[in-house]
């Protein structure tokens, strides 16, 4: 039977229960002495492991300049597991895992290294039945991107076989600017087709975020009122309550609204705003994603439409705190951003006239991510001045994290003689209903990498409109001195409120 | 948190309740369904931790009808369990003595979630019907769990016979794994077809008849059914295609072994599964499951047990 035709008999639609298992396949990962590969990415392989869902024979190697055997990357990954896996430590699973672990020492200039790889690579295939389908994972800084993929194209690694892939996940920035992105991504795609790129945006790997969708779509209750005639704004938050910590390398020069304004912020509207998809398949739902990405709008007024700001020592959550340009590492001159906010318009027929509100920060009032639509007031109050003095407008948040869920805000009778209606909110937990074991964003975006499942990855078109938007800010910015300071642990400058109050609004507390 | 109310009333019990949301708001909220176990006094407390391990991924209550004693007068007994003592649910255990045991529904209906799924679990001996059993009427889905019946393989058939859509049992869960691994096993080239199955696991093992059953009826090819020691649950299953077996060992009930042709050997960790886990499982999904009606129906009967003669050499 040929492939195309070939149906697996033993998968059945209605069989709700078959897991999806990736097929026989090792994991290559560059940059396992990070943050990232100790406290998300390994433990996440374990977990995957746990659940059944990695296949008979799978195998990690890491790569890093480092004097390891195999045994003493064993052990690293072990810690890894014992100290940050989410599911219970099994001897048994690890065991498994354990013997599909190997390590290569190297620098990424040394070509003798990635022969050894490729070495390795192929006595796994050999010897562990990984089957020629490999994942390369870049967990290292993107300006090794280009050393990394020129190696795997020379050694051979990164070379397309018949039936078997090699896949390459890379992780945000991409790039800081629209030229930039376009010439990280040359580098990478030259080396790998496109549909062989997996790019990580770990919000998208979230439950509550793909609960978004099925919030939307799936019920009648609210996708009939997410319009310009009941949607007075949105806002869209993400605040950490930590500095910049020890990646003041990483951080300065590129900024709060090039950190997670261009990824995380932009592709949370679009999924808040974007039309319904045909389907869910990977180029149904980028598709939508583009098309509401392509009809954002930035104000006219650049000044009166943007904030941006940078923490200054102060009291946090009972803690004093460094202000951000006494960092380590950062100079008492830096115009870095550390909060930014950005008002966007939607120029479609559903969202003309509503404002999209983003804003991020670090060291701000607390950790939080949200999507809050707020809608308009009612156009007609039956009852006397008095009694809705204190109602607010309705709301609909969806509560990113921590404590994944959804509140409504609505207004209610106050107990007791007279009419007064105040504001009263309305819980659903994520927490409380289905999570404990709902799985890490990693781990699903890691199955998903092995599965070859694309549609929680933003292609490269998304990444390049991103940066259509962010671009002109960012030279807006430019030109126009330093961001405003604000003390930490308070919720960013001034001139964010002043911002908010122009058009009449104000930020919610989330 | 636990509280006991002896010889008492549903509505003293409701009222229990709400005094206890009220005052500590320590009952769990969005709760998704209500987990209905009916048990005797030897499967009721396994059962409450099965359950309460999986309430962490379905919060749900969990009212627990324990056939205490038919002697007597007819008398309630309950005690609630909150916070820690009841994972991420609230138990409500309601043990019945005298004539109250045969009227199990009639104390469980005060307690059932407004406009939430209902769900009933015989961690034991079940009615002969259990969806015309009086609390599996009134459930969505009814689990079972065969392999605590006294004679499993017997049970098993009953289960055949008195099939309605959203019954289902911890047996079949108990599969799932063998199933996946099989599925993706026959992912990977050649795209032959399977001629043969043959599947080994202990004589008194359900789950893998079940196993067999599913992979005769989605293979459509003759399956052998080996009987090995009872308890050892499913020990292997192979199957047979033109260019070579593929076979899937489990020996030790831990660490599987995968084999085809032309290929190394893969092992994997695939301990068998903790009745939570299989729980877990069985609430995910509250619509009735189509292939398991057809591998309990029309699957177990196209079993056969290996020709006498003919030992493990076939294929
Ligand atoms: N951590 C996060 O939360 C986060 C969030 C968003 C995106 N990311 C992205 O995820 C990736 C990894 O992040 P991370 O936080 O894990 O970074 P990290 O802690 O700085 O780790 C970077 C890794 O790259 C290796 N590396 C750096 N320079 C090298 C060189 N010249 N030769 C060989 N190896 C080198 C480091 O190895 P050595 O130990 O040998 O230096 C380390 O293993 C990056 O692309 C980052 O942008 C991370």
């Amino acid at each position: 039977m040929s492939p195309a035709t070939w149906h697996n008999p033993l998968r059945d639609a209605r069989d709700k229960r078959l897991a999806r298992i990736a097929g026989p396949c090792a994991l290559i990962l560059f940059g396992v002495t990070g943050d990232l590969a100790r406290k998300k990415l390994m433990p996440a392989v374990y977990d995957l492991a746990n659940r059944g869902l990695l296949p008979p024979g799978f195998a990690l190697v890491g790569f890093a300049r480092r004097d390891w055997a195999d045994e003493d990357f064993g052990k690293v990954v072990y810690e890894a597991v014992r100290e940050n896996a989410r599911t219970p430590f099994r001897e048994s699973v690890w065991a498994q895992l354990a013997a599909g672990i190997r390590f290569v020492p190297g620098e990424f200039d040394d070509d003798a290294a990635f022969d050894q790889l490729a070495q390795v690579i192929s006595e796994l295939d050999t010897m562990r039945g990984t089957g020629g389908n490999h994942a390369f994972y870049l967990s290292v800084p993107p300006r090794f991107f280009p050393m990394v993929c020129q190696q795997l194209a020379r050694s051979g690694l990164s070379q397309q076989a018949p039936h078997a892939w090699r896949r390459v996940v890379i992780e945000k920035p991409f790039g800081h600017d629209l030229a930039s992105a376009r010439a990280l991504n040359s580098v990478v795609e030259e080396v790998f087709p496109h549909d062989s790129v997996f790019r990580i945006d770990h919000y998208l790997g979230k439950e509550t975020v793909q609960n978004l969708l099925a919030l939307r779509f799936a019920n009648q209750l609210f996708e009939h009122i997410s319009n310009a005639n009941y949607v007075d704004h949105v806002q869209i938050t993400m605040a950490e309550d930590i500095g910049i910590g020890g990646r003041a390398g990483y951080y300065d020069g590129i900024g709060a609204a090039r950190d997670v304004i261009q990824n995380h912020l932009i592709q949370l509207m679009a999924l808040t705003a974007m039309e319904e998809p045909v389907s869910f398949e990977a180029h149904d739902l980028r598709a939508e994603k583009e098309k509401v990405l392509s009809a954002v709008r930035l104000p006219e007024d650049l000044g009166r439409a943007c904030a941006r700001g940078q923490y200054v020592a102060g009291w946090q959550g009972g803690q004093l705190v460094k202000g951000y340009r006494e960092e380590e590492g950062i100079s008492d001159s830096s115009t870095t951003e550390t909060f930014a906010a950005i008002k966007l318009g939607v120029d479609t027929r559903r969202w003309a006239g509503v404002p999209f509100y983003l804003r991020t920060g670090k060291r701000l009032g607390r950790r939080v991510t949200e999507i809050a639509v707020v809608f308009k007031r009612a156009p007609h109050l039956p009852f006397a001045r008095t009694a809705t003095e204190e109602l607010g407008q309705n709301a609909l948040v969806i509560r990113v994290q921590p404590d994944e869920g959804v509140t409504m805000r609505f207004g209610s009778k106050v107990p007791g003689t007279a009419m007064e209606v105040r504001d009263v909110t309305m819980d659903f937990g994520y927490g409380h209903s289905f999570t404990e074991s709902s799985p890490e964003a990693y781990e699903r975006l890691l199955l998903d990498v092995l599965v070859g499942d694309p549609p929680l990855f933003p292609r490269h078109r998304e990444v390049e409109l991103a940066w259509e938007i962010l671009d002109p800010v960012e030279r807006f910015w430019a030109r126009h001195g330093r961001p405003d300071d604000y003390v930490a642990g308070t919720w960013g400058p001034a001139s964010a409120d002043a911002m908010m109050a122009r058009d009449g609004r104000s930020w919610r507390r989330p | 948190m636990i509280i006991d109310l002896p010889s008492t009333t549903t509505a003293a019990v409701n009222k229990a309740l709400i005094d206890l949301r009220e005052s500590g708001g320590a009952i769990a909220l969005g709760r998704v369904l209500t987990l209905v176990v009916v048990a005797d006094e030897e499967h009721a407390e396994p059962a409450i931790q099965a359950a309460n391990d999986a309430s962490r991924e379905h919060p749900c209550r969990i009212i627990v009808l324990v056939h205490a004693s038919a002697r007597g007068g007819a008398r309630l007994d309950a005690q609630v369990r909150v916070g820690g003592d009841a994972g991420a649910s609230e138990v409500i255990v309601l043990r019945m003595f005298g004539k109250l045991v045969g009227h199990g529904a009639s104390v469980a209906v005060p307690f059932l979630l407004s406009d939430a799924p209902v769900v009933a679990y015989w961690p034991g001996e079940p009615p002969a019907v259990p969806a015309e059993d009086p609390v599996g009427a009134m459930a969505q889905r009814r689990i079972t769990d065969v392999a605590e019946c006294r004679t499993p393989v017997a049970a098993l058939r009953d289960r055949g016979m008195s099939y309605r859509p959203g019954d289902t049992d911890l047996a079949w869960s108990r599969t799932t794994l063998w199933r996946g691994l099989l599925a993706a096993a026959l992912d990977q080239p050649p795209h032959e077809r399977v001629t043969a199955v043959r599947v080994v696991g202990g004589s008194d093992s359900p789950s893998t008849d079940l196993l067999a059953a599913w992979l005769g009826l989605s293979l459509r090819c003759p399956v052998t059914r080996v009987k090995a020691r009872a308890g050892v649950g499913i020990l292997s299953v192979r199957l047979v295609r033109r260019s070579g077996p593929i076979d899937l060992d489990r020996p030790d009930g831990a660490t599987a072994t995968l084999n085809a042709p032309g290929q190394p050997e893969r092992r994997i960790a695939l301990p068998r599964r903790t009745t939570s886990e299989s729980l877990a499982e069985e609430l995910r999904r509250l619509d009735p499951d189509e292939v398991y009606a057809r591998v309990l129906t029309k699957g177990l009967a196209r079993l056969t047990g290996p020709r006498p003669g003919a030992a493990a050499a076939e294929g």
